[in-house]
């Protein structure tokens, strides 16, 4: 399959909350960040007051490696939006090496033959306001 | 009735059961439901005037009282526990605690749509800008909800070698049986095959349009009320034998296992409730908003294995003649499906434990399951219902 360049002429411009407001800070550096308790260690994603694991209060934003695997994908073939979404595109749940999942879209030039399990990588796309969202493109694997 | 005596819905019934117009009916949502609460009470021999109890969702802002406004009724009791398509089961779970318990008599479960004549319904799904979602999830273009389903049943072909011909026997055997429903949507739209669904476009892959359910209109009410006074009325009683309930997840980003749902905690808790096992059950009526739906859902409440899905549904066994008869209605997929499914597994399950289906009666029809989806597999929620004969 074919993907479209460019897919996504547009984003609907993601709000930012006092939650997640240093998350977001991070991509205009574009680092990808997890949120780490203090407590239990446990890594989270979206960014939120609470530890979900253990309920503890006190967390801390910590960067991560950018790598992940796919767990699952998906090719949308009608648009959303058309305004601002041109299939055929594809959209995934990775799983980072950190832990958490992220929705994402698979983008690069492989984009159309990934499989669930393939590793991938993030990459950035600017958003209007100095920020960047991460999406995820396939990581060439060696043939030795 | 095993489990019924002692649980905590002993003391209640569901007396009467109706839709309203279905398709595309050019009425507004609340008319829908004003009309399938009117024939569900004239189903069961009651009036508005013996109403005291309300329960309804999907309608803006304090649904309960809204719909009590427009019936002209001042109830006693009002219930809006919104989970999505799965909030007819855990209303009429409630409904039914609280006629047992003595907080209400006469109470109404309704829901009416007009989301195909007002065109309301979007690919996008619905967001508000402080839901965690607008910003993890919304970015990104997938289709809300149907990416994630296809995101479950991409994952299920990875891990089990479920087949798209697998999941579209689903929608094949859903059409056969709309092809014995004269209120379905599809009802003369003539038979569906496996090649018809995968030749059908595609939406998200792997899921094509015909493995997705209909965008109509309609509604739906279901009557409850004390047992005693049932027994007073003129249809045969039935029963809330066991309910179970499971949330998981709202968002796309958080779902704990996209191959294992909440249907395994609510299954789990209405089976224990009511005595009963997957083998026990006569008439099994499960939400079907996409074929996966349905594939998951049949695993998770054990009537097949893990990863089972794809090979319990082949050779015909859902369709009508089959040996596990499922959705006898034509389902979300062919009879109709107005944004919310739950409250037409019970309608349906009723009929079918009253004898009343017709050319899709499943025989000696004793205990009936009904499972509701809401959300992107976010909610889960299980009936079981019993009839004496």
């Amino acid at each position: 399959m074919t993907i479209t360049t460019p897919a996504f002429v547009g984003r609907p411009d993601p709000p930012v909350t006092p939650d997640t407001r240093a998350w977001w800070d991070a991509t205009r550096r574009r680092q990808l960040t997890v949120q780490r308790c203090d407590a239990c260690g446990h890594a989270q994603l979206y960014p939120r007051v609470l530890c979900t694991a253990c309920g503890a209060l006190e967390l801390h934003l910590e960067p991560v490696s950018g790598r992940a695997v796919v767990h699952s994908h998906s090719t949308v073939a009608t648009s959303p939006n058309p305004a601002l979404f041109v299939p055929p595109y594809v959209v995934a749940l990775v799983v980072l090496a950190e832990g958490p999942t992220m929705l994402t879209d698979i983008v690069g030039p492989r984009a159309g033959a990934v499989r669930c399990d393939d590793p991938v990588h993030v990459v950035w796309e600017a958003l209007p306001d100095g920020r960047h969202l991460p999406l995820f493109a396939p990581i060439e694997q060696d043939l030795d | 009735m095993n489990g019924a005596g002692r649980s905590a819905y002993a003391g209640a019934a569901i007396v009467g059961v109706a839709e309203s117009d279905l398709g595309i009916t050019d009425m507004s949502a609340l008319g829908l439901q004003a009309q399938a609460v009117v024939r569900a009470l004239d189903d069961a021999g009651l009036a508005l005037s013996d109403v005291d109890g309300v329960a309804t969702v999907g309608v803006p802002r304090f649904p309960a009282v809204q719909v009590a406004e427009y019936l002209g009724v001042r109830p006693t009791w009002s219930e809006s526990t919104f989970t999505g398509g799965s909030s007819f089961e855990v209303m009429t779970a409630r409904a039914a605690a609280a006629i047992t318990a003595g907080h209400a008599e006469v109470v109404v479960v309704g829901y009416g749509s007009n989301q195909r004549s007002a065109r309301s319904r979007s690919l996008a799904g619905v967001l508000d800008p402080m839901q965690p979602e607008s910003q993890f999830d919304a970015p990104y273009g997938a289709l809300s909800p149907v990416s994630l389903y296809a995101l479950a049943a991409q994952r299920h072909m990875h891990d089990h070698g479920t087949t798209a011909e697998q999941l579209a026997e689903i929608a094949v055997a859903a059409r056969e049986w709309a092809l014995l429903n004269p209120k379905a949507f599809r009802y003369g739209a003539g038979p569906l095959t496996v090649d018809g669904v995968l030749g059908s476009r595609s939406i998200s892959s792997p899921l094509h349009v015909l493995d997705c359910c209909l965008v109509t209109d309609g509604g739906g009410a279901v009557v409850l009320t004390s047992l005693d006074r049932a027994r007073d009325l003129r249809r045969a009683p039935v029963r809330v034998l066991g309910a179970g309930e499971c949330s998981t997840h709202h968002g796309f980003t958080q779902v704990p296992d996209l191959s294992l749902t909440g249907a395994a905690a609510a299954g789990a808790g209405a089976f224990r409730q009511s005595g009963l096992k997957p083998d026990d059950i006569d008439v099994v009526q499960i939400y079907d908003s996409f074929t996966i739906t349905a594939l998951l859902s049949l695993e998770a409440l054990g009537f097949c294995g893990r990863g089972e899905g794809g090979d319990f549904v082949a050779g015909g066994r859902l369709r009508p003649g089959g040996d596990f008869p499922l959705n006898t209605t034509g389902g979300g997929l062919s009879y109709c499906h107005p944004g919310m499914f739950g409250i037409f597994l019970i309608i349906e399950a009723v009929r079918q434990l009253r004898g009343e289906s017709g050319e899709r009666q499943i025989e000696r029809a004793e205990t009936a399951l009904c499972h509701g989806t809401g959300g992107i597999l976010s909610h889960h929620a299980t009936l079981v219902l019993g009839v004496h004969r």
